[in-house]
């Protein structure tokens, strides 16, 4: 069991590898909202898996629960922002 | 320790760490910053410390990045690209010295989960043993925070309480 979730740890943590190369490398300010919300969909994933391998799932809930949330809150102040003061 | 999936981990913060310092404008250096938060929440998830994840996870990740572009509409110009100088020499050859003595100080830190470590064999064992029958609370960690250390933890929640006074006589909207 342990194998398995070594593997599916290592693949998410290249699919974010994929996601944080157009965060870092995007031309415009929209590439990084976008790779950063690809990153959180996998991060809330990798937290629980986390959780599963200390066998702690319920404690590891609430963090992701409570990163999704925020994450979605730091996005809307992203666009806000945006919407109030134009692309730069 | 199952297997060192820290490394991964590691080797995401170096790179958003290094992007946050090496990107052209402020906003992408902000959304970068909290990437790197989140990254590190993970590595405090992947060693144990739930507590200390959520924390990062919830104010680094979350807030941080909220409070940051709060300060940026705030004070900056519409055009907030950087323009930084150089690193000056002494950074350059100090930093990389002192991370090196850092890291051979480290070799002599007890390992992670040793249970003859000071750490783990000078007060903690009181604590376990007698909180219970001190303070009538199960959870360990809620009754060093909230009755053996709780001068500490109520001087804590006035800093944190001026910060917010602060935080919100600076951001108002002016009545117009």
């Amino acid at each position: 069991m342990n194998t398995f979730f070594l593997f599916v740890l290592l693949t998410l943590a290249v699919l974010i590898g994929a996601y944080l190369y157009r965060v870092l490398q995007g031309p415009t300010i929209f590439d990084r909202v976008l790779g950063l919300n690809g990153i959180s969909t996998k991060a809330i994933i990798l937290l629980i898996l986390i959780g599963s391998v200390h066998e702690r799932v319920d404690m590891f809930i609430d963090i992701s629960t409570g990163y999704a949330l925020l994450n979605l809150v730091g996005a809307l102040a992203v666009a806000k922002y945006l919407e109030q003061k134009g692309l730069p | 320790m199952i297997f060192s999936f820290e490394i991964p981990l590691l080797i995401l913060l170096l790179l958003t760490a290094a992007g946050a310092i090496l990107v052209k404008d402020l906003m992408s250096a902000i959304l970068l910053l909290g990437c790197y938060s989140f990254f590190l929440s993970l590595v405090w998830a992947w060693l144990g410390a739930v507590d200390v994840a959520f924390v990062e996870a919830v104010v680094g990740a979350g807030l941080a990045t909220v409070l940051f572009l709060l300060t940026l509409f705030g004070t900056a110009p519409k055009d907030s690209r950087l323009r930084r100088p150089p690193p000056p020499m002494a950074a350059l050859i100090g930093l990389p010295l002192l991370g090196i003595l850092l890291l051979y100080a480290a070799k002599d830190l007890p390992q992670f989960g040793d249970p003859n470590s000071p750490a783990n064999s000078h007060i903690s064992p009181t604590y376990l043993e007698q909180s219970f029958h001190d303070t009538h609370t199960p959870n360990v960690v809620t009754s060093v925070l909230m009755d053996y250390r709780s001068l500490d933890t109520m001087v804590e929640t006035v800093v944190i309480f001026t910060a917010g006074i602060a935080c919100v006589l600076l951001l108002r909207r002016k009545a117009s």
